[in-house]
């Protein structure tokens, strides 16, 4: 095997700019940007699995992600059990029963014969499943929001180390993922499309608004971490000699090498979706991908089922987005819905896609970290330009006060224009496929 | 027992409010359905396209105001405001295809290519719109506010229920359907819409019988202009203006132009109102109409609200899933003008 000396390079570079950020503003920011670019790279690297392997466009990852987070809330924070003595149960039956009336519905339409009679029992069976679902689910949502709503109001986790979050997480996203390719993979691409769009809506609208779930806007935060929080290793004598001997604060000390434990787990967790995904392309199920990729209709010919193929590789790609979300979530160690923006978790995965190149897992990752970067450093950077181009204004003028508040959007007309840049001349992307 | 009480609830709080969301959704569906039969891609900046168009047209509105234009105290400014930001849009949307797609017609790109350019014309778009006007509401709705409102209609008719028309629901319902019927009459009655029909249906055959492609697409983008900027216009007169609104709108107007079926104008417009009424009618609390027909001791103890008014993203999915399900090409069996 060669060494792709350009490859090297690059990502060389990336390290050194991330290692000048260091020296010029500070070793936290560096560490900080570094970890979400980590995150950033397995989000890109999912979306990469069902673009560059399949040619699948999937807007919804900012569902599959926020789902992903949503499992860290359920495995990780300790039980409420006054809420779950009031309405546990309820809620839980009410659930199964609302997901049973749409199953009944579903054999409903599969047995009886076409006809008005079937549509009747097919209406009939939603509603009175519909009016028992809420029978039971109602008074027991809001018995539980009762339960201490200023901190609590939710039925709280299982209390399990957070760690084992990440893959539930990947598994409720794979979950939906399988729901949306089922209904809409097999027919034009742009369905796909739309059915994602709106799946994540959904997500979204449910994290927000089922507070008995997981507090909805208001929020959990204090979510378990799986490093150590600074705040606990201050006070640890080891930490205090480091900082001595290095002449930094410990505070400073301590919230850098928590930074390093979150750097490690997510360097672990990347390198080894990487090694999997290399032996997976490069294996006869890799080439069969990407020759459905390049011609369905061969493809087809040749006996593989495109639509079975299609399914697997987008409910694939949809976990590493949800194991991506749960990483997130505990790095942050809350969930807020409200946070959950597709501009930020969708269209930028996809301008970090294609500007690494489709098709590379390699590529995504560098695209990831190119655009992470780009992200937090054209805010200020946004800033300093807009202060310049105004700066001939009045000091009191007011559109150079407006124009300087709103300035951090520039950073979404920069993406826009690197995206257009890239489709347009390089439309490869930084690193090619193979 | 009071049906017409029941009728007025359902009319003042339901019907009219769907009857304008639903002109606002086909107009946006038009424009979409529009793009994907001549330049058969899906437009995914077109709700930021909307945002965009729309502040044009609310900064018009204040340039008149403060020198003075106004609708007379009646119609909103924004009404004269429109020819404005439509030409700006025209300008844009023109830009942008000479910018961006023109190239990839050129090599004959995959459709999927052209919708990442729509994603890269998006971020712009939205950060030109976040840029000049921000992320805060605003309201620019002037004039007469009612047609007539809730103490007007009590003192003709004595009945106890309201019923009012706002000035902004009335000028959409009325906008739309003019909108709409010049827009079917381009596309049947005129040389250049009978050439878009001709292009759309079959490419080859449009440029063999010496139709020039280049002057068709200009004519959609054109007309998806004036439809975006009279469709924002009228969403933000009704609702308000908030950027991140106009990008939610993609949800319902892509539903709207696929349930009626992706490149027929017609199922855009049956599209824009069959999911503007299932998302206003399954969010509706449907109580006080019960509670009007029913006997006192009957009448319902909880809302009657078959789900909370956050879901009504999961209404227009539900809808998707299902003509995705039954009938993938929709309603009126798109693909065409």
């Amino acid at each position: 095997m060669t060494v792709n000396w350009r490859n090297v390079g690059l990502f060389g570079a990336m390290a050194l700019v991330l290692v000048l950020v260091a020296a010029l503003q500070s070793w936290q920011l560096a560490l900080t940007i570094l970890n979400m670019s980590l995150i950033s790279a397995i989000m890109a690297l999912g979306v990469n699995m069902q673009w560059g392997y399949a040619g699948l466009f999937n807007v919804g990852i900012m569902g599959f992600t926020a789902v992903g987070g949503l499992a860290v809330v359920l495995i990780g924070v300790p039980p409420v059990t006054e809420a779950w003595a009031v309405g546990g149960l309820g809620a839980i039956l009410g659930v199964l029963l609302g997901i049973a009336t749409i199953f009944g519905a579903m054999i409903v339409y599969q047995r009886m014969a076409p006809g008005r009679l079937r549509g009747a029992a097919i209406v009939a069976v939603v509603v009175v499943g519909w009016i028992v679902a809420r029978y039971f689910f109602a008074p027991a949502t809001q018995a539980i929001q009762a339960v201490n709503p200023a901190s609590e109001g939710f039925l709280g986790g299982l209390g399990l180390p957070v760690i084992l979050a990440w893959p539930v997480g990947a598994l409720f996203a794979a979950a939906a993922a399988w729901m949306v390719g089922k209904v809409s993979l097999g027919l034009r691409s742009d369905y796909l499309a739309i059915a994602t769009l709106g799946i994540s809506e959904i997500i979204i609208a449910v994290l927000k608004h089922e507070r008995w779930l997981a507090r909805g806007v208001n929020n959990v935060t204090g979510i378990p971490r799986p490093v150590t929080r600074p705040v606990d290793l201050q006070p640890q004598p080891w930490v205090q000699e480091l900082a001595a001997r290095l002449g930094w604060t410990v505070s400073e000390t301590a919230a850098i090498l928590s930074a390093l434990g979150y750097t490690a787990l997510f360097a672990i967790v990347l390198g080894a979706l990487i090694w999997l995904a290399e032996k997976a392309l490069n294996s006869p199920w890799g080439r069969m991908m990407r020759a459905i990729r390049d011609n369905e209709t061969a493809a087809r010919a040749m006996g593989k089922n495109v639509t079975k193929r299609h399914l697997n590789i987008f409910i694939l790609g949809s976990a590493v987005c949800g194991l991506a979300g749960a990483m997130m979530v505990s790095l942050d160690g809350q969930l807020t819905p409200v946070s959950y923006e597709p501009l930020r978790f969708t269209f930028l995965i996809w301008v970090m896609v294609i500007v690494g190149g489709s098709g590379n897992n390699w590529g995504s990752v560098l695209g990831a970290m190119a655009i992470w970067f780009l992200w937090v450093q054209a805010e200020p950077a946004g800033r300093a330009f807009m202060d310049f181009v105004t700066s001939w204004m009045h000091e009191d003028s007011g559109l150079r006060a407006h124009l300087l508040v709103q300035s951090a959007h520039t950073r979404l007309i920069i993406m826009g224009t690197a995206l257009l840049l890239m489709l347009r001349f390089a439309p490869r992307g930084l690193i090619p496929e193979r | 027992m009071d049906p017409v009480s029941a009728l007025v609830t359902v009319t003042n709080f339901l019907l009219i409010p769907a009857f304008a969301y639903g002109s606002q959704l086909a107009l946006g569906a038009l424009g979409i359905t529009l793009i994907y039969s001549i330049l058969r891609f899906s437009h995914f900046a077109h709700g930021d396209v909307m945002a965009f168009g729309t502040m044009v047209v609310i900064f018009t509105t204040w340039g008149f105001q403060s020198i003075g234009i106004t609708g007379g105290g009646i119609l909103p400014t924004a009404l004269l405001a429109i020819p404005v930001g439509i030409v700006v849009m025209i300008g844009y949307l023109l830009v942008a295809d000479r910018l961006v797609y023109r190239f990839f017609r050129k090599v004959k790109a995959k459709p999927l290519t052209f919708v990442m350019a729509s994603l890269g014309v998006m971020f712009i778009t939205n950060g030109l719109t976040r840029l000049f006007i921000g992320t805060s509401e605003r309201r620019f709705e002037d004039g007469e506010r009612f047609v007539f409102s809730v103490r007007d209609f009590r003192e003709w008719t004595g009945l106890a229920e309201g019923l009012a028309l706002r000035s902004a629901q009335f000028i959409t319902i009325i906008t739309a359907v003019l909108v709409m019927v010049a827009l079917f009459w381009f596309l049947t009655r005129t040389k250049s819409g009978k050439s878009m029909r001709a292009y759309s249906d079959n490419e080859d055959l449009a440029l063999l019988s010496g139709i020039n492609p280049e002057r068709v697409v200009t004519m959609a983008w054109v007309i998806v202009a004036s439809l975006v900027v009279i469709a924002g216009t009228l969403y933000g007169l009704d609702k308000g203006f908030r950027p991140i609104n106009y990008f939610q709108l993609l949800l319902p107007m892509f539903a709207a132009a696929i349930v009626g079926g992706l490149g027929s104008p017609i199922g855009a417009v049956v599209g824009g109102y069959v999911v503007a009424f299932s998302e206003m009618g399954i969010t509706f609390a449907w109580r006080r109409f019960f509670s009007h027909l029913l006997p006192d001791d009957m009448a319902p103890a909880g809302m009657v609200q078959l789900l909370p008014v956050d879901y009504k993203f999961a209404v227009t999915f539900a809808i998707l899933v299902l003509v995705l399900v039954f009938r993938p090409t929709g309603i009126f069996r798109g693909k065409s003008i």
